[in-house]
Order: C-alpha cells, then structure tokens, then sequence
C-alpha cells in the first residue's frame, strides 16, 4: 500500500491505495470526483521528493504527496 | 555528499526561518546582518513581503509543506553558494494582519550585482516553486487564494 496525501487547500484526508506506479494511483484518483479536479493543476512529491515521471515504481509505504497551487510571500 | 551537505548548511548557518504568526522584520534584520557581520560581504539586498490592506481581508494565511519547501531552499543555497552568495529566508506560518510582514529573503554577496540579480530570481522561483499555501482571513474565515496561486513546476502528472 502506498500513502496519498493531500496538501494544503484540498482537504481530504489521506488515502492507501495498492499501486506498482504513479501511473497506478494517477487511474485510481481520477475516478474520486473531489480529487480528479484538482489533478490538472496539482504537482506531486513522492517521499518529499518532487517528480515528473509518471513510470515511477513505488514500494509499500512510500508516500505520494498532492501539491496544488501555490502563493507563499 | 548528502550528509556532508547538511553539515555545511550547519556551519554556514543557512537554515530557511519559520515563525507562527507575522515576522518582526526589524529583529530578523538586524540577527542576518550580525549574522554576516565578519564574512566580507559589500551587499545585503533584503526583499520584505507585507500584507497590503484590500478586499476586505483582515490578514493573510499561510500553510507550508516544510519537507519540500526546505529541500526547495536548500537547492537555492547550493545555486547561492556557487557564486560566492549567501540567500537566507523567513516565512510566517498561520494568519498574517494587514501591515505585517509574512515573508522575508535576502542576498548577501560580495559585490552587488550577484545579490540584485540574484535576489530577482530568488524572489521570483519562491513565489513559483515554494510548497506555501494563502488564504485570505475574513470575518474569521480562511478562503484559499486560488485566484493569485501558480500550479508548480510539472503540475499535471496525474491528470
């Protein structure tokens, strides 16, 4: 099971979901109608770490982090 | 290398700042620049970010994302670093009043040029890339401000 976090103003709570790749949780919260508009906007982060690479392979307990558009200052 | 990197933010002291609620700026001003006070640098070019009174808001608010936003600032000290600079940062988390200060960076170089340049793209990659989140606080009520927000760097991947 990997962990999917939602940061920020999107606020749900965290999900697990069982998936191999970012591929994998990218399918499964498209079909979470709260979540899936988010999507087109939002970066991602796997173990704090920032990617792009949707073939990424994830193993039990890494953590993929939802990261919607920002504002700081 | 990681590890030796952390020790040399250690030693360097270049550690990104958070603070609940508004910054006082004259106190960060004044520890950065007795911070540098011996380290040869001819220019400190400060950048201070404070909450203008409009729409209504009473304050700003902010959440921060701080394992990415330190790994964001961390590569910035690096840049810094290779070009004899120094950057440092402080940010507020939590709700900000008008005509207080939410945010302040800062480049110390030896010369100027580097520091206003460089405290340019600084500036401009934070309000781009930095994992922080505003809200506008009013009647009590947090509101995200997604009108004012910018999708980060590879925003999309999962759409």
């Amino acid at each position: 099971m990997v962990i999917v976090e939602f940061l920020g103003p999107i606020g749900e709570e965290s999900l697990e979901l069982e998936a191999k790749t970012l591929h994998d949780v990218a399918e499964q919260l498209q079909k979470i109608d709260t979540i899936s508009a988010w999507l087109d906007k939002c970066a991602v982060a796997v173990n704090d770490q920032m990617t792009s690479d949707l073939s990424m392979e994830l193993k039990s307990g890494d953590r993929v982090s939802i990261l919607p558009p920002v504002c700081g200052g | 290398m990681v590890i030796e990197f952390l020790f040399y933010l250690l030693y360097v002291g270049a550690k990104m700042e958070l603070y609940n609620g508004s910054l006082d700026v004259e106190q960060i001003f004044s520890k950065w620049l007795h911070e540098e006070a011996e380290s040869n640098y001819g220019a400190y070019i400060p950048f201070v970010g404070t909450i203008r009174a409009e729409d209504g808001i009473e304050a700003l608010s902010f959440d921060i994302y701080e394992p990415v936003l330190e790994a964001w600032f961390n590569s910035w000290v690096e840049k810094a670093e290779k070009l004899g600079a120094k950057v440092k940062m402080a940010h507020a988390i939590g709700d900000v009043p008008v005509h207080t200060s939410s945010y302040i960076s800062a480049v110390f170089s030896p010369k100027r040029r580097v520091a206003l340049e460089l405290i340019d793209e600084f500036v401009e990659d934070f309000k781009a890339n930095a994992p922080i989140w505003k809200y506008d606080v009013k009647e009590g009520k947090r509101i995200y401000a997604e009108d004012r927000s910018t999708p980060m760097s590879g925003s999309g991947l999962l759409a």
